[in-house]
């Protein structure tokens, strides 16, 4: 009943092109960024902001950079861990050689280098597809893994092997190192990843989103309608490689403080993955809320027996804590294959048809 | 040129010079290798028939194995442990093709190997919270398997074959044998390989998949039980050998998804491949090559080959 479109015209191309085009997401929209932006800094604990928001947008963000690539390109690939680790290494290296730039900006540049790692990685894209592929983004992700271990070049050599984050101050607060406080950490981590979402958004629905749209319908045809895969397949990568970059290095420099080779590995890659299938391919929003539900969901477990005051043991939690997650993952896949995402549709086309779902829109 | 004389020659002259270290490298990288072959016949077995790319057979490895070693703890005398172990295998097989396969036939690629990895979070979380996390010695001498090692003089130096590396080649031979008179030789062999052919003229000629499903997937579990026993009693049995398993990944790219003989030489060629890169040139890149080796040299592969070496030719219509 609320949410209808009717009696919204439209009177120039401009706003038959925007992004939203319903008034009701446009304030669902505002709604989201006010509690993102005010509400939560505000009001929430700093538990809250430490271990839930922040994980939960530096996934997000990795969630987003793979569903660029699997869910709209439609080159799945295991690597995601290894390419975040790219970002976070090169980041640590940037911050280590250029210390008077500001750590934000080299945020954003250590994800170009983990574009390039990633467009080397795509090159096998260009001869085999599908689950061949798969497996070659195994060879990124252990060889990577093995360089972060091996060159001992990326963290300083330093005796542990873990990068530790330097402390940065932007306008004479601490945002970076052990004196940040979680929520200045966290409105730095919002804001990039509002700005990197919108930019994904345009991106994908302009020419090279739909190009790489076409090579995940059907490739040859798109290939024979002008589309060169070369490019899109490798821009795709690009783009993906960039995003899961740039979130590694969020994830080392505003929420871990220091990082190891294990913070990459491959069930890393996995949860990641996990969070764009349960969220929806080819979806944005189902990013957020796959990020959220794998994020939240193991919290929520590991809290419950201590709140029926249960005595077990954490490792017993952490079992079944896997095997809870791994039945929800085949229920969900079984009942929603196409996710969250789709079921927040369903849901919103239901709203627009209530009270009468027969009519005809 | 120190680095070319290091690359290209120095490594051979080195294998030359100690021709009988040279083949105890390769008779060790040949044993992993019939290892991995035998995980990488399991995942062949299940893609083939049902087009499943079965993420979780590197788990079901370490299940099985974990199954008989803790029911050889409780009490069980050792041929009713593998029996025991065989039929919950059996009930996994059953089960995994009555809540997960046969709602999901017809999906995506992707979905169903997505299912598998959440396959692989269950049984990982049973396992440990059934048999428990820590690491076990496999039961070998109660099975009757060999121990000990002969030495083979040769070369002016010694070759040293650990028996349970011999009977493990053995057994696997026996067992690509043997599945290879189950393949053609018996009914449900035959209507397995029509279900691998196509599906619908299957269904059309009165094959049931749902069985068929199950069959193969009990038929994998036996190949799990077998590489795990064999795996357990070269190391131990524990989680640890999930990310091994997943070497056996890069073997079915060597080999193509489809093709058995495929699997056995993927995996003997990534085996010995990787055992020789690692001891004669793993030193110019430090060590622990072994840990992507395999994969890299499966990407280089299939930039030449994209279907694997005995995998079907891929035609593509629009």
């Amino acid at each position: 009943m609320l949410y209808r479109e009717a009696g919204q015209f439209k009177t120039s191309y401009a706003a038959d092109q925007a992004l939203m085009p319903i008034t009701q997401d446009r304030v669902g929209l505002l709604v989201i960024l006010v509690v993102t932006f005010v509400v939560i800094p505000v009001f929430a604990t700093d538990f809250f902001i430490g271990s839930i928001m922040i994980p939960f947008l530096v996934f997000a963000l990795a969630a987003i950079g793979l569903n660029i690539l699997t869910g709209y390109a439609g080159q799945l690939s295991l690597g995601t861990g290894a390419f975040m680790g790219v970002g976070a290494y090169s980041c640590y290296k940037l911050a280590t050689i250029f210390p008077d730039i500001n750590i934000i900006v080299l945020i954003l540049v250590s994800g170009v280098f983990s574009a390039l790692v990633g467009v080397l990685f795509g090159l096998p894209s260009l001869r085999i597809k599908g689950l061949y592929l798969a497996i070659t983004t195994l060879a990124a992700q252990f060889f990577l893994e093995w360089c972060f271990i091996r060159i001992a070049w990326l963290y300083n050599y330093n005796d542990s092997g873990a990068i530790e984050v330097p402390q940065r101050k932007l306008f004479d607060i601490a945002i970076t190192g052990a004196s940040a406080t979680p929520t200045v950490r966290y409105l730095i981590i919002a804001g990039l990843v509002a700005v990197l979402t919108l930019v994904a958004a345009n991106v994908l629905r302009g020419r090279i989103g739909r190009s790489w749209m076409m090579i995940r319908d059907m490739d040859i045809a798109a290939e024979l309608m002008g589309i060169r895969p070369l490019y899109a397949k490798l821009s795709a990568f690009a783009f993906s490689s960039y995003y899961c970059g740039v979130a590694g290095a969020l994830m080392v420099f505003m929420w871990l403080g220091s990082a190891e080779v294990e913070a990459f590995d491959i069930n890393h890659s996995f949860l990641v993955l996990f969070m764009v299938i349960i969220g929806g391919m080819g979806s944005l929003v189902g990013c957020f809320m796959g990020a959220a539900f794998i994020w939240v969901l193991p919290i929520i477990i590991r809290a419950v027996p201590q709140m029926l005051g249960l005595d077990i043991l954490a490792a017993t939690t952490e079992h079944i804590a896997n095997i809870i997650i791994g039945v929800l993952i085949i229920f969900f896949l079984i009942v929603e294959p196409h996710g969250l995402a789709r079921l927040w549709q369903i849901g919103k086309e239901k709203l627009r048809t209530w009270p009468f779902p027969y009519a005809s829109t | 040129m120190e680095l070319i004389h290091s690359i290209l020659v120095a490594p051979f002259i080195e294998m030359v010079a100690y021709p009988d270290f040279f083949l105890q490298v390769v008779w060790e990288g040949f044993v992993a290798g019939v290892l991995y072959s035998l995980i990488a016949l399991g995942f062949v077995l299940i893609y083939k028939a049902s087009g499943v790319f079965n993420f979780a057979q590197g788990i079901m490895v370490v299940f099985a194995a974990l199954a008989l070693v803790s029911l050889h703890a409780m009490g069980v005398p050792a041929w009713l442990a593998v029996l025991l172990s065989l039929g919950i295998m059996g009930l996994l097989a059953v089960g995994i093709e009555r809540l997960v396969l046969r709602k999901l036939v017809n999906q995506h690629d992707a979905i169903l190997l997505m299912a598998t990895i959440g396959l692989t979070l269950v049984l990982k979380g049973v396992g440990q919270l059934v048999f428990g996390g820590e690491p076990k010695p496999m039961i070998t001498e109660q099975l009757g398997l060999p121990t000990g090692s002969t030495d083979w003089e040769v070369f002016d130096g010694i070759v040293i074959f650990q028996h349970i590396d011999i009977a493990a080649a053995v057994i696997a031979v026996l067992m690509v044998m043997a599945l290879g008179v189950f393949f053609s030789k018996t009914r449900i062999g035959r209507a397995l390989r029509a279900v691998a052919d196509d599906h619908q003229a299957a269904l059309s000629v009165g094959i049931s998949l749902h069985q068929i499903w199950a069959i193969v997937w009990f038929a994998s579990g036996i190949v799990a039980l077998v590489t795990g026993i064999m795996w357990g009693a070269r190391s131990e049995v524990s989680f640890a050998l999930e990310i091994i398993a997943l070497k056996a990944l890069a073997v079915l790219i060597l080999g193509g998804f489809t093709s058995i003989p495929g699997a056995i030489v993927g995996g003997l060629m990534i085996g010995v491949g990787e055992k020789l890169f690692e001891v004669y040139w793993g030193a110019l890149f430090g060590s622990g090559v072994e840990a992507w080796f395999a994969y890299v040299l499966a990407l280089i592969f299939l930039l030449f080959r994209p279907q694997g070496l005995f995998g079907e030719r891929i035609i593509e219509r629009v």
